[in-house]
């Protein structure tokens, strides 16, 4: 049986598919069988940042309409082993989705795989529902911002009604908050939300926490998602979350501000 | 020193703003979360009763649902404007 987790947020470009793309090659490159599904219908983006765009011959409405094979769907990943992506459809809308359809292609993934990692679309409308449905656990991706921390919260009372879980009266989704685009320095100057108040307001576990970094840009620009790059500081917090999630501890790194030194000041120098 | 003492008390930072914001509007929503859903349209309702006899708010009425064993009890407070 295969572990199924939602990416999601509510608000819109905070950072769910560069996760769910970071998280499930972490997976994968920890020997587990993983599957990454794009949810986000109609505007496709885990290919680019998975950088397997130009592979994509069927996708997941193909799938559930009968068009076309999950096998013949699926797309391997070239750099890693044990990773594979189902691309949502570029052309058609969400409502070529069903739910039970979404539930055929997760029961038969389920056999192959172990971990399902569920790309959600922004909003709190069908297309993010069904991305949550089936959930056992959520990654609720949130920035240091109030109207992303609102709509988590929003999200978080999806997790709790709205589920196959909450419907059938099954333990609840597993609920873990995943901080992105922190700026260690602007929390120090008082300009940002710090990790503690989040946590306070949402009231939910911290899985990991991102901060803003260069290295993510690189990344997809380059269609290789930021895990690959292991030197740099998201790469190795996406590789820390990972961990988390597979139940390790790990100690919380890149949320403390550095004082810069005088020579990185003279030359400045962004985070790597 | 009483000058630098003033610039840094100038302002709130604002993240602590931000916080005491959320704090609100958190706490507003989860009240929310488990009711059901005919409530807000209850809500207007019950609003455009009060106010064929008094002029108030939008905010004058507040409403709430909660739940005891094995019943539920709706609580209805309307705040009406003074007479004069
Ligand atoms: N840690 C980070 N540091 C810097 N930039 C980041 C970081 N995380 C995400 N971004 C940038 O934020 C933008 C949005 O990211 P992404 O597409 O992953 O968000 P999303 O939540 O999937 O958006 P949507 O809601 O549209 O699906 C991208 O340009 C991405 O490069
Ligand atoms: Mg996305």
């Amino acid at each position: 049986m295969a572990r199924i987790i939602v990416v999601t947020s509510g608000k819109g470009g905070v950072g769910k598919t560069t996760s769910a793309a970071a998280i499930s090659t972490g997976l994968a490159l920890k020997g587990n069988r993983t599957v990454v599904i794009d949810f986000d219908v109609g505007l496709r983006n885990l290919d680019l940042i998975m950088g397997c765009e130009r592979r994509v011959v069927y996708d997941l409405v193909n799938v559930i309409q009968g068009e076309a094979g999950l096998n013949q769907a699926l797309i391997r990943d070239k750099r890693t082993e044990n990773l594979h992506i189902l691309p949502a459809s570029q052309t058609r809308d969400k409502e070529a989705l069903t739910l039970e359809g979404v539930e055929q292609v997760l029961e038969k993934l389920s056999e192959d795989y172990d971990y399902i990692v569920c790309d959600s679309p922004a909003g709190i409308e069908r297309g993010a529902q069904l991305a949550m449905y089936f959930a056992d656990e959520a990654i609720v991706v949130t920035n240091p911002e109030v109207s992303s921390v609102r709509d988590s919260d929003r999200i978080l009372g999806l997790l709790a009604s709205r589920t196959r879980r909450a419907e059938q009266g099954q333990d609840p989704v597993v609920e873990r908050l995943l901080i992105t685009r922190y700026n260690p320095d602007r929390v120090d100057s008082g300009d940002m939300l710090n990790l503690d108040d989040i946590q306070e307001i949402l009231a939910i576990k911290l899985i990991g926490l991102i901060p803003e970094s260069e290295a993510v840009l690189r990344a997809s620009n380059s269609g290789v998602p930021v895990t690959h790059d292991e030197q740099s500081d998201a790469g190795q917090a996406y590789l820390d979350t990972v961990d988390r999630l597979l139940g390790e501890e790990k100690p919380l790194r890149f949320h403390q501000f550095e004082k810069k030194g005088f020579l990185s000041r003279i030359f400045g120098g962004g985070r790597r | 020193m009483k000058l630098l003492d003033f610039l840094k008390r100038e302002r709130k930072k604002s993240a602590s703003v931000a916080k005491e914001r959320l704090q609100i509007i958190v706490a507003h929503q989860r009240s929310q979360r488990d009711q059901p859903d005919y409530m807000p349209m209850l809500e207007r309702e019950l609003l455009e009763v009060i106010r064929r006899y008094v002029e108030v708010d939008q905010d004058a009425i507040n409403i709430s649902l909660d739940s005891e064993d094995d019943c539920s009890i709706l609580e209805l407070n309307v705040t009406l404007p003074n007479r004069s």
